[in-house]
């Protein structure tokens, strides 16, 4: 599953396939380990993909350990919750998460290369 | 018990009726009276009231016992269960059962209640026939509910509805056959009807009004379906009757006694023999018999009164009101609506709103009222009726209820307050606002299951709860905790007290059958209730349920405990605190192995490897478990360690072999989830080295055997335990520990340890379920042991095998700046 192929399909973007979607527990999530750091991929009940840097604004708890739930996603060490579409932490907590784009097309997870290196 | 100068008092039938007037009298007069009750019923002391909600799945039979066996005993009665009085011979003074039992008496009381009024067309005795009486009927229904199929209910009254919703509940296709246009017609006018009838039809019942039955088909002595005089056949595998009842008074009439449709009595409920009282169902007073709870329970005060030697008490009729238990539907009638020249309506419509209201008045005194949809302000409307209050002031407003009268604001509150000291709150049980008020002030009284206990108020049908709950935070302020309400979470209105009652009745059996059958208002539930869904569907359905990894905190998912940098920290199992040196060499080699930071003595008795790397997490299993140790759920909300001390074994001060029953606890109780955490400690002596005291559940040793303690706390809370009680072997605490384990597992909300459950419900359901009834605790521990034989395998063995191998491996990115 570690395979990976690549595909362009603008000229700024770089869409690599990271997995298939099924690889990516529904309500649950896998870590992409890059360059910059780690990578959380999240799959949502009605199978949207989200990808976000996986540390909480918090105290940096790891996200994709947390309970997905709709879209959003409950930090393991302290319970916030990340809007996954955002990215921003549900009020009262204020903070923000970085977000990657990510597309899912033919069961393949795709995210841009260009936003990792 | 009994005292020689005591008269006999002989009771005919064991029903809510006389049970009531048993209380009164021991409340006042406790030695009185040595009192024998004869029951045709093979059971205690029930709330007949409740039937419909044990049909629907919503309540148990536990659930509705008014007195058990103990009551029986403490109070000195004899009660002899299955046993039919044939005979009242009044020159004897005495009774005869059918097996030849006598008794005799100074005073009798019968209380022989009422019969289910079976129509008589051909078919009526076919097998499958029932009606709706008493608990062997709900058994009957059950019964046939459980291999499904069709039932025809006869009868659109309340209890012919409340069957129907029982049986819709329970699986069954159900029709309803009235004879009549509108349903409930004694109670509810046409429009009311209505609204009633379309309600029932959205929850797929089908009703038909006109419907007379003509002949009940059947085939091989079994029910087959009911034919109805338009020719209409409809196929039944069940029928239940529900048209009405008649009061049993053949008995009285055999001894002579002066009946007519009832047993006549005078205002002191005495027959036409002065020392033979009737009370209840099989009574005729001033031309009316009844058959709802409240007027029973009045009946019942004044012959208590009268018994204990007060002759002032009279009774001198009810008026009655009534509720139909049909969750969901609110509706409430009280008095008389039939139409007259010499009254007036005043009627409130809002079909979109589907409420429909109509109170019925005569010389400006309200006489009737028809609530429907909103039925908040029944209790203020009967007040005002049974006082005949003069409205002519309120007119106006008197429709939109209390809240509007006298320009007060809608605050539910200040209408409680509004309420006279006098003005009922609960009808089933009499009980004023007054008295309920004096008994939460007087008595300290905190919460709703307290002001139920103390004062009965809300303890038969429930529906009162509501105004009790507002008296509640009206007398004691900001103190009140309405716990009662505490939704589970913002995805639903519901507490977990319903969310847990509703999964056993409607058997949800996932969390998306609760988010959609219980009408969550997220699609899926959030981080907040779907661990405790998770829970409660475990423990509800044990072999069942399939577990939801993803509604499991990340501990529970991945069996061990996250730490503050993301790594995870290992506990494995050391049963009793034992260990050996192969283990402790195991455990040195893997923090070798796998270059673990840190390792920890923890205060469970066992050794904490902290730092571990997520992925190495099923390696690090493997090799643990190629020693002989699994996991020791350091990170679960379920049993942790069983903590002991050396006990005979080394000890000069040891009583009992406490390490060795710490480690028969431990593989016992392992692997069992809880709503929260457990732990546990046996201590050798009451030197108590090991803090049995202050665990969740802790036995100490002592010379006769061993002390059961429980609902103790050392975290953010300090408490010691309370005792549950002293036994004298090994095996009776595998019992108990077992039976405390499950009803803290049926009973306790999701995060809520032991000593807050047993706060909240009281120590004395543990002492009475667990200590003192001894066929409950051994239901309780067979069911624990049933559920743990699909907890107990080691999820570490099954992980290191390869289980939810994606959640210890992840994607690497590394080498694709190379590919670009």
């Amino acid at each position: 599953m570690n395979d990976m192929s690549m595909n362009t399909s603008t000229k700024t973007q770089v869409w690599i396939e990271i997995c298939r979607l099924e690889d990516i527990p529904p309500q649950g999530a896998r870590v992409v380990r890059a360059t910059l750091g780690c990578v959380a991929l999240f799959r949502t009940a009605s199978d949207k993909v989200f990808a976000l840097e996986d540390r909480c604004p918090h105290k940096g708890g790891p996200l994709s350990q947390g309970i997905v739930h709709e879209n959003g996603v409950t930090c393991p060490l302290h319970n916030w919750v990340i809007d996954m579409e955002t990215g921003r932490a549900k009020a009262p907590d204020e903070g923000r998460v970085r977000t990657f784009p990510v597309e899912v097309r033919d069961g393949k997870v795709l995210i841009d290369r260009t936003l990792l290196a | 018990m009994s005292q020689t100068e005591a008269k006999k008092l002989v009771v005919i039938g064991n029903g809510m009726a006389p049970g009531r007037v048993l209380d009164n009298l021991f409340d006042t007069a406790p030695d009185a009276f040595e009192v024998t009750i004869f029951n045709a019923e093979p059971r205690v002391n029930y709330d007949r009231i409740m039937l419909s909600p044990v049909l629907s799945g919503e309540k148990a039979y536990e659930d509705i016992i008014i007195h058990d066996d103990g009551w029986y005993e403490k109070h000195g009665v004899t009660l002899l269960k299955g046993k039919k009085v044939m005979e009242i011979d009044r020159a004897g003074r005495k009774v005869v059962a059918e097996d030849g039992t006598e008794a005799e008496y100074d005073k009798l009381l019968i209380a022989t209640g009422s019969s289910p009024f079976v129509i008589p067309v051909p078919g009526s005795d076919l097998s499958g026939v029932v009606t709706y009486r008493d608990l062997d009927d709900v058994d009957a229904m059950l019964d046939a509910a459980r291999s499904g199929g069709k039932a025809v209910v006869i009868g659109g009254g309340l209890l012919g509805l409340e069957a129907a919703y029982g049986l819709k509940r329970q699986g069954m296709d159900v029709t309803v056959l009235h004879l009549m246009p509108t349903l409930m017609e004694r109670q509810l006018d046409p429009s009311a009807g209505y609204l009633l009838e379309k309600a029932l039809a959205e929850r797929d019942i089908k009703i038909i009004t006109r419907a007379n039955t003509q002949e009940i088909t059947g085939a091989d002595g079994r029910v087959a379906g009911v034919k109805l005089d338009d020719g209409t056949e409809l196929p039944a595998d069940i029928v239940v009757m529900a048209v009405g009842i008649k009061p049993n008074a053949q008995l009285a009439d055999d001894a002579g006694l002066e009946t007519n449709r009832g047993i006549l009595v005078d205002d002191h409920l005495r027959t036409s023999d002065p020392d033979i009282l009737a009370v209840g169902e099989c009574v005729e007073h001033r031309g009316q018999c009844y058959g709802l709870i409240a007027p029973l329970y009045d009946m019942a005060k004044v012959i208590a009164a009268n018994l204990a030697g007060d002759d002032a008490p009279e009774y001198t009729g009810s008026v009655t009101a009534t509720k139909l238990k049909v969750t969901g539907i609110d509706l409430y009638s009280a008095g008389d609506f039939a139409e007259g020249d010499d009254r007036e309506e005043i009627v409130l419509r809002d079909a979109a709103g589907g409420v429909y209201k109509r109170l019925v008045l005569k010389d400006n005194k309200i006489i009737g009222a028809v609530l429907y949809g909103d039925t908040a302000d029944g209790a203020w409307f009967f007040d005002m009726l049974k006082k005949e209050t003069d409205v002519s002031d309120l007119r106006e407003t008197l429709i939109f209820g209390q809240a509007y009268a006298g320009g007060s604001p809608l605050d539910p509150t200040a209408a409680v307050a509004a309420l006279p000291d006098d003005a009922e709150v609960c009808g089933c049980n009499g009980v004023c606002k007054g008295s309920i008020v004096q008994a939460i002030t007087e008595k300290g009284l905190t919460g709703l299951d307290e002001v139920r206990a103390h004062t009965k108020a809300s303890s038969s049908c429930g529906t009162c709860t509501g105004l009790v709950e507002q008296l509640l935070a009206l007398t004691l302020g900001d103190d009140f905790q309405p716990d009662a309400v505490q939704p589970m979470c913002g995805c639903t209105d519901l507490g977990h007290d319903d969310v847990r009652r509703l999964i056993v009745a409607q058997e949800l059996k996932s969390i998306p059958a609760v988010v959609q059958e219980l009408n969550w208002k997220t699609s899926c539930g959030c981080a907040k209730c779907r661990p405790a869904l998770n829970y409660y569907l475990l423990a509800t359905w044990p072999g069942e349920y399939v577990d939801d990894k993803q509604s499991r905190f990340i501990n529970e998912r991945v069996h061990a405990n996250i730490q503050k940098d993301g790594t995870y920290s290992v506990v494995p199992r050391m049963w009793g605190g034992m260990t050996t040196p192969d283990e402790l060499r195991a455990i040195a080699d893997v923090a070798d192995k796998f270059q673990i930071p840190s390792v920890k003595v923890t205060g469970g008795q066992r050794i904490d490897l902290l730092g571990v790397k997520k992925e190495d997490l099923p390696a690090v299993w493997a090799d643990l478990n190629a020693a002989g140790m699994v996991s020791g759920h350091a990170y679960g909300k379920s049993l942790r360690t069983v903590k002991t001390c050396v006990g005979t074994d080394w000890c000069r001060f040891g009583t009992q072999d406490s390490t060795g029953l710490g480690i028969k606890l431990e593989r016992f109780l392992w692997g069992s989830w809880t709503p929260h955490k457990v732990k546990l400690a046996v201590s050798g002596c009451p030197r108590n080295c090991a803090e049995a005291t202050c665990k969740d559940i802790g036995v100490v040793c002592v010379d006769s055997g061993y002390e059961i303690h429980f609902a103790g706390a050392a975290g953010m809370h300090v408490k010691a335990t309370e005792v549950l009680c002293t036994v004298a072997t090994e095996a009776e605490v595998m019992e108990y520990v077992g039976a405390l384990m499950q009803l803290y597992r049926e009973q306790g909300r999701y995060l809520e340890r032991i000593y807050k459950w047993a706060d909240r419900v009281g120590l004395g359901v543990a002492r009475e379920q667990v200590a003192e009834n001894a066929e409950r605790r051994k239901e309780l521990n067979e069911r624990f042991i049933y559920s743990q034989q699909f907890m107990q395998s080691d999820p570490w063995a099954e992980r290191a095998e390869g289980k939810d191998a994606e959640e210890f491996t992840s994607f690497r990115l590394g080498h694709l700046g190379k590919v670009a």
